[in-house]
């Protein structure tokens, strides 16, 4: 069911990906004031771009799970958030690096984006505690949906008094809007927002597909051995659990 | 509804008053942490920013006691069950739930404040104070309502006493943020200057914004 279009997907991100690349090192120029370091721009913005925009997303299919009570909703949800703590820590670390290249430190408190990011990557990093530590399943996505919800509408939020609070800002050689960039310097940053997109998309997609034909497998064998087969412990996860079509048999 | 709220808010108000559990507690915590601040930061006294600083965050912690222990009555003597039995708007709960917390940090601020002026704060805190309420009135809003909203999430959590923490502290950061900058230049060693408008702003955007998101999430944590 996820799996459809997913071979055509992969070799789009592939494409567009190393053409992004292939642009960032051979088409942009070097910036005139960061020289070459300054071309991580390329992977970080877009990157945290697609994070927080994950994060958002989640929250909205954590309103969709809460609406229609469907399982696979809050199973959206989780996984997009958890792509997006994945990708958060790769914002962190490459933010990190051109902080040390450009300021001469591994961390500025002056720099209000990635300050606000570390807050948000902060909070949503008690996501998967939270699903951890409650049992029942369908509490756990409940519970989730409301974290995920809370916490969305936290990170516009979050954003606006962080950036408040910057008496002032380093003088951004670069916005993050990419709308003071110059031309081909924007259109390198545009193919490459649009490679981690779709970076986002296919993974989103892998997992899923992988999650959805794990729980059908499981609940197949389920039906083949009956009731009293031994059912094999899944691994500790935070995942939301697999009870697709798995109910009906055990009653 | 109000006389649902009314009845919530009297039972807390009156258990708090007979056990004296939480509020005591939040109290001698933020006078105990004033003087952990002062042999921590060698200092006599403080003003300005580092004022406003110290200030908050230990009202933050203390917050944090109460936000642990505002739900344990409901979850461990069956009060949610009580609740969910009675024919009551759930959002009752919500608001009392959040009055009580917010009149819980009303009271542990009339003592943190006259320790702190006594304790650690270099200017008279006389002239500062009239903003200084507004600010804390604004601030108490905020953490009522996600301190609520923590404490409801994390109730039913296994490790609940480690949740509520974690998930309050990132959220109240702005809090802590528009509080700190808005009394910065009340504590000042000069006596108080003027509030830059814009954080009395950001604190009310965010209780408003957390109360209405609130208002919409509660009811999906007391189903069970």
């Amino acid at each position: 069911m996820y799996g459809k279009g997913l071979r055509a997907l992969s070799l789009a991100t592939t494409v567009v990906l190393t053409g992004a690349f292939a642009l960032v090192f051979f088409y942009a120029p070097n910036d005139a004031d960061q020289g070459f370091i300054q071309k991580i721009f390329y992977v970080h913005v877009p990157m945290a771009i697609v994070a927080l925009c994950g994060f958002i997303a989640g929250g909205v299919m954590a309103i969709a799970h809460l609406r229609t009570r469907a399982q696979k909703w809050d199973m959206r949800s989780y996984v997009a958030i958890h792509l997006s703590l994945i990708l958060g820590v790769g914002v962190l670390v490459t933010g990190s690096i051109w902080a040390k290249a450009s300021w001469g430190h591994w961390w500025v408190w002056n720099e209000p984006t990635l300050v606000s990011f570390l807050i948000i990557f902060l909070l949503y990093a008690c996501y998967q505690p939270l699903r951890f530590s409650i049992e029942d399943p369908e509490r756990q996505a409940r519970y989730a949906s409301v974290f995920a919800i809370i916490a969305g509408a936290f990170v516009p939020l979050n954003f606006l008094a962080v950036r408040l609070a910057q008496a002032y800002t380093h003088p951004r050689v670069l916005g993050t809007t990419g709308g003071s960039l110059p031309g081909d310097m924007r259109l390198t940053f545009l193919v490459a927002l649009a490679g981690m997109v779709l970076l986002f998309v296919t993974l989103w997609k892998y997992e899923m597909t992988s999650k959805h034909a794990a729980m059908q497998l499981r609940a197949l064998r389920r039906k083949l051995a009956g009731d009293e087969a031994p059912v094999r412990a899944a691994g500790r996860s935070a995942a939301p659990a697999a009870t697709l079509h798995a109910r009906p048999d055990t009653h | 509804m109000r006389r649902t709220v009314a009845a919530l808010l009297r039972k807390d108000v009156l258990l708090e008053l007979r056990t004296k559990e939480t509020v005591p507690a939040m109290a001698l915590f933020a006078v105990t942490t004033f003087v952990v601040f002062h042999f921590g930061l060698n200092r006599g006294s403080v003003s300005g920013d580092l004022a406003a600083g110290v200030f908050w965050v230990t009202l933050l912690f203390a917050a944090m006691l109460g936000i642990n222990r505002l739900f344990v009555a409901e979850r461990e003597q069956g009060g949610f069950d009580a609740f969910l039995l009675a024919p009551a708007d759930r959002t009752a709960l919500l608001v009392a739930k959040t009055a009580a917390l917010f009149a819980f940090l009303s009271v542990l601020e009339l003592v943190a404040v006259p320790a702190f002026a006594l304790l650690l704060l270099q200017p008279s805190v006389w002239p500062a104070l009239p903003a200084l309420v507004g600010v804390l009135a604004l601030a108490n809003a905020g953490v009522a309502v996600v301190g609520t909203l923590a404490s409801a999430l994390a109730i039913q959590t296994r490790a609940r006493d480690l949740i509520a923490p974690l998930l309050a502290l990132p959220l109240l950061i702005p809090v802590v943020l528009a509080a700190a900058k808005a009394s910065t230049p009340l504590l000042l060693a000069a006596g108080p200057g003027t509030i830059a408008a814009r954080w009395p702003l950001i604190l009310g955007l965010y209780d408003l914004v957390f109360a209405l998101t609130a208002y919409a999430v509660f009811d999906f944590l007391l189903e069970d």
